[in-house]
């Protein structure tokens, strides 16, 4: 059911540009399997994030002075002066939150179903790339209002750049600008800030075209084998997605409008001041777990290359697992280690916002050795020897008529 | 109603997300009740202006409070010709004038808060070495935020045994116990208009409170506003529950 109009002017616009056609294929008769759960709605949840933070952030960038004797003061005039300003504000704070919660848990699912293996790997890898620049994005947002947790946590993560060799005290002072983090630091900050999401944009235009050719998977993990296996995007997912908005809204203002500083530090209402170090220098929670993987590192450079190394095997997955079953449905092993990995993960995040003394150091270095054991032992050598996969069904739709 | 949702409500909250941060060496706070607590929780005018006596009586010879006007205390409940009273009992500098004097004159309701120090080097020279902090956020800035600073204003109490304090004080609930702030309240250091009786424990408690309204002016309109969007959307969330349910029960 290709797209037909009788309507001359719409058809004068599609001879020459099909854009409503692209629509019409894309967000209506776009099949996806019939069998999605909900865990399938975290990607247009983090697609609705995305946007939220884009407009709230072009908003409060109308009323924000990037510089270090103005920024602190120019955030609480938004809170305090400016019309909704705490509105506004609070819904980009708890926004980029709920943005990381929906993309944990869109990665944590595409790791269970086995999203990332053929014919999927740059749809994964892309995905891998929006996850970067998300990150890159957080920091350099968390830093802008210019409190203590900012610029102490600007001073650590880009000292973690001295620590390649040789040019690594260069390249420091070039992202700084100047000797220390100071007033360049953060307009370039601001800037870039500015700049990351709409590249982060562009990506998911990417993201989503590659997905758009290769269709989704599903909870089974084979592929539509016909008409009966799927159904059309509008109205089925249109409608689950709107449903899944809901709910994902009614948690996220619980946060907004009851708890807006919950996941924030209190350290950040104090101004920054170069003089005085806080006692725990922690980052915003969704880096915990990469935080608690650099901090394991005894050596400084081997720690940020665990860290980065942490997310470059995210990119390399396709080919460390080498099981052709995508779902964990299917296989016995991996679904009980995909647990263990996920558990571990949270413990990775606990560990990252403990002060990096006692047990916690060993700790910290257990649960880092085993992400990568996960990763480079367990699923590409043990997995194999080890695992004897299920039956597949033969269908998507005789699956379901079964279940 | 209130006890249901706000358990709801903390329950969501332990669920989503884990403790991010170190408890380091502080001492549990006491469990205090505010009137700006739960789902509907607002200020409560009486004490704000209560705290706010506290502060211009006794926190404002040391403490500033930059982020705060004259205007801003519309919101404890006083009208425009209060305003104007208070504010004319402060002089700020102005200018410079046709001159170009700087120059001296009483505060408007638009003007902030004047600082008691010039500026943090003349405040920290003359409190031992360290400037007192702006107190427009401290109910925002610490652990615990009011009931931290409500249990430190009334944890003072004598070292144990052997523990040196030198020229500070020692505070049950300031990390690390060894605070440079004297015990700022003593029975009666105000006189409360309203013939409510200043008891140290009284007068932490509207100060605190005037502090959180100082930190968070916007928390009625932010719970206000949430109410109705919380009903809005579990509404919408229904409504669209029950058009999915319709539109899969065709498909087999």
């Amino acid at each position: 059911m290709s797209f037909k109009t009788n309507n001359k002017v719409v058809q004068w616009v599609e001879d020459r540009l099909p854009l409503i056609s692209m629509g019409h294929h894309t967000l209506y008769e776009y099949p996806m399997p019939k069998n999605l759960n909900y865990l399938w709605n975290f990607g247009s949840l983090a697609g609705f994030a995305l946007v939220t933070m884009i407009v709230t952030g072009i908003i409060l960038a109308m009323q924000y002075t990037p510089h270090v004797d103005m920024a602190f003061n120019s955030v609480e005039r938004i809170m305090r002066d400016v019309n909704n300003g705490w509105l506004i504000r609070y819904i980009h704070m708890n926004m980029a939150s709920f943005f990381f919660i929906a993309v944990y848990i869109h990665i944590m699912r595409g790791l269970y179903y086995g999203s990332y293996k053929a014919p999927r790997e740059l749809l994964w890898q892309l995905g891998v790339v929006i996850f970067l620049l998300m990150m890159a994005t957080a920091f350099m947002g968390y830093v802008l209002p210019w409190g203590q947790m900012s610029f102490w946590g600007a001073t650590v993560i880009t000292n973690l750049f001295s620590a390649i060799p040789v040019v690594g005290e260069s390249i420091v002072t070039w992202l700084w600008g100047g000797f220390s983090v100071d007033n360049p630091t953060l307009n370039r900050f601001f800037a870039l800030h500015y700049l990351l999401p709409f590249i982060i944009v562009a990506v998911v235009v990417l993201h989503i075209v590659a997905l758009h050719t290769v269709t989704s998977n599903n909870p089974l993990g084979i592929d539509m084998k016909g008409p009966q296996d799927s159904l059309t995007f509008q109205p089925y997912y249109t409608i689950k997605d709107l449903f899944g908005l809901g709910v994902f809204l009614i948690l996220f203002a619980g946060f907004l409008f009851w708890a807006p500083n919950y996941m924030g530090h209190p350290d950040n209402y104090i101004p920054a001041n170069p003089l005085s170090t806080p006692a725990h220098i922690v980052p915003e929670w969704y880096f915990l777990p990469f935080y608690a993987i650099l901090r394991a590192v005894p050596d400084k450079l081997g720690g940020v290359l665990a860290m980065f190394g942490a997310i470059a095997v995210l990119f390399v997955l396709p080919w460390l697992d080498r099981s052709k079953i995508r779902s964990c449905k299917f296989r016995p092993v991996a679904r009980v280690f995909f647990w263990i990995f996920l558990l571990n993960g949270l413990f990775l995040g606990y560990l990252g916002g403990k002060p990096a003394e006692g047990w916690y150091v060993v700790a910290s270095q257990i649960a880092t050795a085993y992400y990568f054991f996960h990763f480079l032992i367990l699923l590409p050598v043990i997995l194999p020897m080890i695992e004897r996969p299920r039956e597949l069904p033969s269908s998507i739709h005789e699956a379901v008529l079964k279940s | 109603m209130k006890k249901i949702l706000s358990g709801l409500f903390a329950a969501a909250l332990g669920f989503a997300t884990v403790p991010a941060y170190s408890a380091g060496d502080a001492v549990p706070l006491p469990k205090y009740e505010w009137s700006f607590d739960g789902v509907f929780g607002t200020y409560d005018k009486a004490s704000l202006q209560r705290g706010f006596q506290v502060y211009k009586e006794v926190c404002s010879a040391c403490h500033s409070l930059d982020l705060i006007a004259f205007r801003n205390l519309a919101d404890l409940g006083y009208n425009v010709d209060e305003i104007k009273a208070i504010a004319s009992e402060y002089t700020v500098e102005d200018g410079p004038n046709d001159e170009g004097e700087m120059f001296e004159r009483n505060a408007i309701a638009s003007d902030y808060f004047p600082s008691p120090f010039p500026n943090e080097k003349a405040a920290a020279a003359s409190n031992g070495g360290k400037a007192p902090p702006d107190l427009s956020l401290m109910a925002k800035a610490r652990v615990g935020g009011p009931s931290f600073v409500r249990a430190l204003l009334t944890g003072y109490e004598d070292a144990p045994e052997g523990f040196e304090t030198g020229d500070l004080s020692y505070n049950k609930y300031f990390p690390g116990h060894l605070i440079a702030m004297a015990p700022p309240l003593s029975e009666d250091s105000v006189e409360y208009g309203d013939g409510t009786a200043a008891t140290v424990d009284q007068m932490a408690a509207d100060v605190s409170h005037f502090m959180m309204w100082a930190a968070e002016p916007k928390l009625e309109a932010r719970k206000n506003t949430g109410v109705k969007v919380m009903i809005f959307l579990i509404i919408f969330t229904l409504v669209m529950y029950a058009a999915k349910r319709k539109v899969f029960a065709k498909v087999h």
